[in-house]
């Protein structure tokens, strides 16, 4: 047996360090180290609760408007203001726009890249693919940056900028749109449906969203070349390497729900459990920290009575990152996990046949992006001439709420308590606390070290590639994970 | 702007340590030209970014040995990210993967190697938001800790280019800021004369954010916005410090064609070192006796004062609507809009 400690990987957001055991050419045991501590939780300690709008933006410069939404909705909660219509539709577009951003950025930029490593050089679909997908180099990256920057101008007219808006507040968003500038936001969109029906897709996103059996995604793939678009590209790769084997973690999936318009969520809220939907119920949150740099009482705590006080030397701690548990499970949480529980056929049939790993991680991915740009053509076209964007209401002294949403990577929450008109404690777990967890108190590890065990790593491999497309399909956001 | 040949390329390394890299994340919105483009127009060759390269891992670190001992020569350092000096000065809050090394100290090693260092965002810069509240990863900038010269290299640092750490502060960064400041230094042009007297290039801290601001009308009448999505003035009530703030973003704009004040939300002056802690509620204004106590910088009091309450006195009816209104009420040139 011998211990290998991979790291620093670059192309996921932050830092993350992979401790491996490895037997027999085979990973054995993995450890998730999370390395750089902040404190935002502290920081966030006396403040006034409207702050948070400023400060927990910037836990993450790709999350960011995922984090301002839930800071958003967690004081709403605590306010029991309600979004105006044109409000909500804003909001799912604006978090829209950034998850969609960065699916394609995980894809194009993160992902993709590792297959153009020279580990590949003799298999026969390297040279097409290495040329496409070369990191700074390859031709897709020429195609992907001006079309994400123009579609991202939705974000310069519905939130003033990105990252770190404040357009985000609890009772809708600042900036009110008149009804000429809703025709760009149209073009805008048409721009970029152009983009991915000719590039990623090489079809109309119509026909990838009714793609309802692993069959039929297939005979979909089949009814061009390989090389035809960008996806195709992708699944070629996946089969001739067996993706679909890689990276299995514990299937069980979970889903705050996303996009909610008039009470009904896009994408419904709920967990995926033995081959079952299952009730969410977020009071069995709780977040362990008997592996974490974390000083800690007897009992893994709820979020609302969370404490967060680092120690560098805690017994058995081995990263900054807690470990949440859902009634005690380990979770996973991303986009698949978003396309299972709201029910979406293909996701269904994907996680039936090999449960959760690479190749259907990248695939709920694309999957998604598809269906929320056609999503937000509608969201769009129901802004209302004239209508209010934002309600306001007065903070209470004493109350406290949660915000729970969905960032590109997966489920994000906040948990506030406000005390005399301060913030008496703010809790976050964000999507890749749950997926790059550490061990808990019964030992099991979390959703990532589990999905390592079993990846092969190849003679002479300094770091290993499988581990690098099990770690990046998660598209892990290290930032966030400890904030 | 030369373009420089292939055998002159000019290298550059980027690392992030405190930050959320959103910086990073602002300049891959970069447009004409993109990112990709601005490289290659700079004649820099990008040794390595986190978000951006191939190279991981062990490979990544034989880089940075052979950067450390000069056999890689190292042109341009930027930092996205404070730098992380706790628990108890000793960096552990940030350890490089893979080594048993900060990356505090990694950071120094580098930056006395590098011809220019540039603290890219606010935090590299200042500590920014990563130093808010009690600073509990012990967080501070580059070449300043908030506004007091000294950070991690002393107030006496200077690469060997000649120049102290170049700040691009923000919070994020304009992509334009960072490739446009990339751009004078590869072409000569950045000396001591290019920054004011926080290492901000003049480029953009020359101007403030209230210039180009599309609310001006409402302030001029001081028009003000009571609540979030109004379309009066912000500097009033919902504590907007565009008329302070050093940066070009409403005439560079964001995203196309954005800007905090055209989003409908205040300017919090996030090119500032100590931005990340106001001392009042970022989204009010604090005020004495009814008066907003943070006035245009370079503005006599009384005179400002003065001012308000004349242009107060006869603010059009259209202004006064509007401005308390997420849409607009009344149109120029309907009638009865005098006072």
């Amino acid at each position: 047996m011998s211990r290998r400690i991979v790291g620093p990987f670059n192309r996921v957001e932050g830092d993350v360090e992979v401790q491996l055991d490895i037997v027999d050419g085979m990973v054995h045991e993995a450890w998730v180290v999370s390395l750089l501590y902040r404190g935002f939780e502290q920081i966030l300690q006396g403040k006034p609760p409207q702050d948070a709008l400023v400060y927990t933006p910037r836990i993450c410069g790709i999350c960011s408007v995922s984090q301002s939404v839930a800071a958003a909705a967690a004081l709403a909660d605590c306010q029991g203001v309600r979004m105006p219509p044109n409000g909500e539709l804003a909001t799912s577009l604006i978090l829209a726009n950034e998850n969609v951003a960065d699916h394609l950025t995980h894809f194009y930029l993160f992902f993709m890249p590792d297959f153009a490593c020279e580990t590949y050089a003799t298999d026969s679909w390297y040279l097409p693919i290495a040329e496409r997908f070369r990191a700074l180099t390859g031709s897709a990256i020429q195609q992907v940056l001006p079309a994400r920057a123009q579609f991202m101008h939705l974000m310069g007219l519905l939130a003033g900028k990105w990252p770190h808006s404040l357009a985000l507040q609890p009772g809708g968003t600042t900036r009110s749109v008149e009804m000429q500038e809703r025709l760009r936001i149209a073009c805008t969109l048409y721009s970029f449906r152009q983009f991915l029906e000719s590039t990623l897709f090489g079809d109309r996103l119509e026909n990838i969203v009714v793609l309802d059996s692993l069959t039929a995604l297939q005979a979909w793939a089949d009814r061009h070349p390989w090389q035809h678009s960008d996806f195709r590209r992708f699944l070629h790769v996946a089969d001739a390497l067996k993706l679909d084997e890689l990276g299995r973690g514990s299937d069980i999936f979970m889903s705050n729900g996303a996009y909610g318009i008039d009470g009904r969520p896009l994408f419904a809220r709920g967990l995926w459990r033995e081959g079952e939907p299952a009730v969410l119920d977020p009071g069995t949150i709780r977040e362990d920290l008997s592996h974490s740099r974390m000083a800690r009482g007897p009992e893994a705590l709820h979020p609302y009575e969370g404490v967060t006080r680092p120690d560098a030397d805690a017994p058995a701690g081995y990263s900054w990152g807690k470990a949440p548990r859902l009634d005690g499970l380990v979770v996973e949480v991303g986009a698949l996990a978003r396309q299972v529980v709201a029910g979406h056929p293909l996701a269904l049939d994907l996680v039936r046949h090999s449960g959760g790993n690479v190749r259907n991680r990248v695939i709920g991915r694309l999957l998604e992006i598809a269906r929320v740009v056609m999503a937000m053509e509608s969201w769009a076209n129901g802004l209302q001439a004239g209508e209010p964007y934002c309600h306001s209401a007065e903070m209470p002294d004493e109350a406290s709420g949660c915000g729970l949403v969905e960032a590109a990577r997966g489920s994000l929450g906040h948990w506030l308590r406000i005390e005399k008109g301060r913030i008496r404690n703010y809790q976050i777990i964000a999507p890749t606390t749950w997926n790059f967890s550490p061990r808990d108190a019964q030992g099991v590890p979390g959703a990532l070290e589990q999905a390592l065990v079993g990846a092969p790593v190849r003679a002479g491999e300094k770091d290993p590639v499988a581990v690098q497309h099990i770690v990046r399909s998660f598209d892990p956001c290290m930032v966030c994970t400890v904030h | 702007m030369m373009t420089k040949p292939a055998s002159a390329k000019v290298n550059l390394l980027w690392l992030q340590s405190g930050g959320c890299g959103g910086c990073s994340q602002s300049l891959l919105c970069a447009e004409a030209p993109d990112l990709i483009m601005a490289l290659e127009t700079a004649g820099i060759h990008l040794l390595w970014h986190p978000s951006l390269s191939e190279t991981s891992g062990a490979d990544f670190r034989g880089l940075l040995g052979q950067i450390k001992v000069g056999n890689i020569r190292l042109d341009i350092l930027c930092l996205e990210g404070s730098v992380i000096r706790g628990p108890d000065g000793s960096g552990r809050f940030h350890m490089m993967a893979g080594s048993d090394r900060s990356m505090m100290a990694w950071i120094e090693d580098l930056a006395r190697q590098a011809r220019y260092t540039v603290a890219v965002g606010s935090c590299a810069a200042y500590g920014g938001i990563t130093a808010a509240g009690s600073n509990p990863s012990d967080a501070i900038g580059l070449q300043f800790q908030g506004d007091r010269p000294g950070g991690l290299l002393g107030a006496g640092f200077k690469g060997e280019g000649g120049l102290p750490v170049i700040n691009i502060a923000g919070c994020p960064t304009h992509p334009g800021w960072v490739t446009e400041t990339l751009m004078q230094i590869t072409a000569g042009e950045m000396n001591g004369g290019g920054v004011d007297h926080l290492g901000r290039p003049r480029s953009y801290a020359n101007h403030l954010v209230h210039h180009g601001c599309p609310r001006n009308e409402y302030y001029e009448y001081k028009a003000s916005a009571e609540k979030p999505s109004d379309l009066g003035c912000l500097m009033e009530n919902l504590g907007c410090l565009g008329t302070q703030a050093h940066g070009d973003c409403n005439t560079r704009l964001w995203n196309g064609e954005g800007s905090c004040l055209r989003g409908g939300y205040a300017c919090i002056n996030c090119t500032a070192p100590g931005f990340e802690e106001p001392g009042h509620p970022f989204q009010e204004t604090p005020k004495i006796a009814g008066i907003p106590i943070g006035l245009p910088v370079d503005m006599p009091k009384a005179w400002f004062v003065a001012l308000a309450s004349l242009s107060k006195a006869a603010t059009p009816r259209r202004l006064k609507e509007n401005a308390v209104s997420d849409h607009l009420q009344r149109m120029p040139d309907e009638e009865g809009e005098r006072p």
